[in-house]
């Protein structure tokens, strides 16, 4: 079998392990991208999503074969830009960052929500994130950022 | 608002958004082993063999042969072994660990090592557990001579459920041992100096030869006050033994099915009425403490202390009992104890209320507690009792009072609303005189010659937001900018015992011991200098000293208040409650920070609306909790509570920083009774809820 080539945070890489293996793993402990957590490994809290080709997908359901030619970005490939920037000024303002572990895949959440609908209603918010546990916020600091983002990010979605 | 009030970007905001914080689970070091728990599949037998497969190089198996000091990790008593003993108490019991370089490896073995039992007869059922670990008893006023001269005496049972804290981030240590013997334990944790005393036991290692360090922990709630001592203790050994580091992190199964959980629970209330006014309770609590006692004590007591609830009852007798069963030992969860007998005592009021054909709030409200009162353990309520003002802002937000007069009112049709309420404190800070007999806390000042300072303790950020609001007291107080001062993640090798991170106490008592610090260091300045302040607990001189005897004296020094309100729409054909509106007032002194007390509040709320709802879990006949996966243990989305409204009313506590209480805990307590009662009224069929979680199959059959 070949190797698996795919876009990783905006590079090339070729993976040489099996196509079984799971992604949420492989970034882990192949690229040591470890903003990506794992909560469950069962697809059920969003602690590991990454962005596949622009969709929100929880990295524990994805097995390395799909990801032949694709482009996977993870909170490490979405830091730099722009929009995280608004994002992550937004979040900051409300306090929305408590025990951080399920952060990373709510960021990832929030951008891919605003790529798709850029002027969210509350209840569009709610539904981008119903796949994102969280324990610590209640959700209603997450929301109150995502709404900041959304009008201080005028433009960038 | 207050200046302290107001609020700044998070300290720990920055590391933890970029996913740059590593947690546990993070650390790349190649050397590190990875551990995995070899558990009980018995709720109780013997252990006759544990049958490993040949180890490759680099492998080994730990169990409690290799414990070097005591096998006993010290909690508050000493019977939870660090590795089972020959009898097996519990479905998950770790009876030891395998440890290799490769996980898949380690797994294989895992799975093809065989435990032979001698099975023994366990008890699972709290209703014919007889073991009480723990038994309390106390009583005031003439109790008996009440129920004599009764009207009417009501008798109802209430029962509560398991709940799992589900933090984001399971379980997880790691250790080390260093050149000179010393162990080095690091992990997710909330209370380190906790996990010292225990690994010191277990290690047969003095003070100076074991170090503790918290790493970026992603949630408590109480699951990781007494478990991490526990799993401490566990990769210490493993780590001696295999001389390498050695780390555990729990799958989510593995901890949902084998972590400290809150205790379920049995409450019978018998209150009798005069007058048609309560005039004395008799109240019997049994919670479920599991296989051994950890916490169960502690938590036993608290629940105890507020079984009458925000009542002025002053003839009471409770009695409670923390029952041995052989299952997943339960602990601490936020509220510790509390939510149980507050569920009780308020649904109890509202069927009292309902019997005698009054307004269940109006009822209530006659009843409260106000400053000078006694406490349920003939301590006082030193301070003002905001609860009136609380009413009447609830009732503002959400209608409360007209709402619930419209739904009392015939509903045809599928859907069915109703509205609840329900009042109540929590004692701030550790029960008794605990506080100043063993915690006996520590808080430092190290001034730098730059001018920035850090403060040190050993309380630890868990999400709650310790590292800014600590920060915060000290700049405040100090008049520098909030970036020269900083609060870390705490290393007992660094800072002072300021005590475990437990209890809504960590801002309230330790955060007053900074500014105290923060004013001395201020009148002692000195320009370009390192300087270092201590600050030492001292209780409060207006308190009735606790006596745990009998259950006399102030329990705490003072209270936070709590006013929630939940409006729901039964669906009748589904049995779903929709919760329409979410209400909580809480009165937690001054907000040291306005966003991080909101967040707080909000998220305190909706676990407690998990808890009354549809995080139900509960183990099978043979003992093995079956609600494993977040696909069966439901906890709250983003979707379910669209509408949560939380306000702040504030009372000073003048003993606190600026004026502020405990607050972590209380948010969640009052939640149940509301739930509850909304959804009692939606059933409009006189059907009484009294018991949570009240599930959707729980309506259908009520309905």
């Amino acid at each position: 079998m070949g190797n698996i080539t795919f876009t990783l945070n905006h590079k090339e890489v070729e993976y040489t392990g099996k196509a079984t293996d799971r992604l949420l793993d492989v970034l882990r402990d192949t690229y040591h991208l470890t903003g990506v957590k794992c909560g469950c490994k069962e697809g059920e809290c969003g602690a590991c999503s990454v962005l596949m080709d622009g969709e929100l997908v929880n990295s524990c359901m994805v097995a390395m074969g799909r990801c032949e030619g694709s482009s996977i970005v993870t909170i490490e490939g979405f830091k730099g830009t722009k929009r995280f920037e608004v994002i992550d000024h937004a979040y900051a303002q409300v306090s929305a960052v408590q025990c951080g572990y399920c952060i990373p895949g709510m960021v990832l959440a929030t951008e891919a929500l605003l790529s798709k609908v850029p002027h969210p209603t509350d209840a569009d918010i709610r539904e981008g994130l119903s796949g994102n546990l969280c324990r610590c916020t209640g959700y209603n600091a997450i929301v109150r950022a995502i709404k900041i983002a959304a009008k201080e990010g005028e433009g960038l979605w | 608002m207050e200046k302290i009030s107001e609020s700044v970007v998070r300290k720990d905001h920055a590391a933890k958004i970029s996913g740059e914080a590593i947690y546990t689970g993070d650390y790349q070091n190649p050397d590190i082993l990875f551990g995995k728990l070899v558990r009980s599949s018995k709720a109780r037998a013997k252990v006759l063999k544990v049958s490993v497969p040949e180890l490759p190089e680099g492998y080994c198996y730990v169990n409690r042969d290799d414990v070097p000091g005591d096998n006993n990790v010290n909690i508050v008593k000493d019977d939870t072994p660090v590795y089972a003993n020959e009898i097996v108490e519990y479905i998950g019991e770790p009876i030891g660990m395998l440890c290799g370089p490769d996980q898949k490896v380690v797994e294989d073995l895992w799975k093809r090592t065989e435990i032979e039992y001698e099975e023994l007869e366990p008890v699972l059922d709290l209703r014919l557990a007889t073991e009480a670990l723990f038994n309390y008893e106390y009583e005031k006023g003439d109790w008996k001579a009440a129920f004599a001269e009764a009207d009417k005496v009501y008798e109802e049972e209430f029962e509560t459920g398991y709940q799992d804290q589900t933090y984001l981030e399971t379980q997880a240590m790691m250790a080390e041992m260093l050149e000179d013997g010393k162990v080095s334990v690091s992990g997710s944790m909330q209370c380190p100096y906790y996990v010292k005393g225990a690994v010191m036991r277990a290690m047969g290692l003095g003070p100076d030869k074991v170090r503790i360090a918290q790493e970026v922990t992603g949630g408590g709630f109480g699951g990781k006050e007494a478990f991490p001592s526990i799993l401490g203790c566990q990769v210490a050994v493993a780590a001696k033994k295999a001389g390498k580091p050695v780390r555990c992190v729990f799958e989510r199964r593995e901890d949902l099915e084998f972590t400290s959980k809150r205790h379920p629970s049995l409450n019978t209330y018998r209150v009798a009425v005069k007058d048609g006014k309560v005039t004395a309770m008799d109240i019997d609590v049994k919670f479920n403490a599991g296989a051994y006692t950890t916490l169960s004590a502690v938590v036993l007591q608290r629940g105890l202390i507020c079984a009458d609830g925000v009542y002025n009852v002053t003839n009471l007798h409770v009695r409670g009992r923390a029952l041995k069963t052989n299952t997943t030992p339960c602990g601490a969860y936020r509220g510790f104890g509390a939510p149980q007998t507050f569920f009780s005592v308020e649904m109890m009021m509202n069927h009292i209320a309902a019997d005698l054909g009054v307004d269940p709030l109006e009822f209530k409200e006659a009843h409260l507690v106000k400053q000078g009162d006694g406490t349920s353990t003939s301590g006082k309520y030193h301070y003002p009792v905001p609860l009136p003002d609380m009413i009447a802002e609830i009732d503002a937000a959400c209608d409360f009072r007209k709402k619930y007069a419209q739904y009392q009112k015939e509903q045809t049709g599928r859907f069915r609303r109703g509205i609840g309420i329900s009042m109540h404190f929590h004692g701030a800070g550790f029960t008794g005189s605990a506080e100043r007999d063993s915690i006996k806390a520590v808080a430092k000042l190290h001034k730098l010659p730059d001018g920035s300072v850090i403060a040190l303790g050993s309380n630890s950020e868990i999400g709650q937001g310790l590292r800014t609001t600590f920060s915060k007291i000290v700049a405040n107080e100090l008049n520098i900018p909030l970036d020269k001062v900083n609060y870390n993640y705490p290393d007992t090798d660094k800072v002072p015992d300021s005590g475990p991170t437990v209890a809504s106490r960590s801002l309230m008592t330790v955060g007053e011991l900074f500014r105290r610090a923060a004013i001395h260091l201020r009148s002692e300045w000195k320009e370009g200098e390192e300087q270092w302040v201590e600050e030492h607990y001292v209780q409060p001189d207006y308190m009735i000293p606790f006596s745990l005897n009998d259950f006399k004296g102030d329990a705490y020094p003072t209270y936070a208040w709590g006013v929630s309100a939940i409006e729901v729409e039964v669906d009748t054909d589904t049995g779903l409650a929709k919760v329409l509106g979410a209400y909580g007032n809480f009165d937690v002194g001054t907000p040291i920070d306005q966003n991080i007390v909101i967040g707080q509040m909000e998220g305190g709320f909706l676990q407690g609306l998990g808890y009354s709802s549809t995080e139900y879990m509960t183990y099978d006949n043979k003992g093995r909790i079956r609600n494993n996966s977040f696909a069966d243990y439901i906890i709250p989305t983003s979707m379910d509570v669209p509408n949560l409204q939380i306000q702040l009313h504030v009372e000073k506590f003048p003993y606190g920083p600026y004026g502020a209480k405990g607050a972590g805990e209380l948010p969640l307590v009052g939640v149940p009774a509301a739930y509850a009662q909304a959804v009692e009224q939606a059933l409009q069929n006189g059907q009484k809820v009294n018991h949570v979680p009240f599930t959707a199959e729980d309506t259908m059959k009520a309905l």
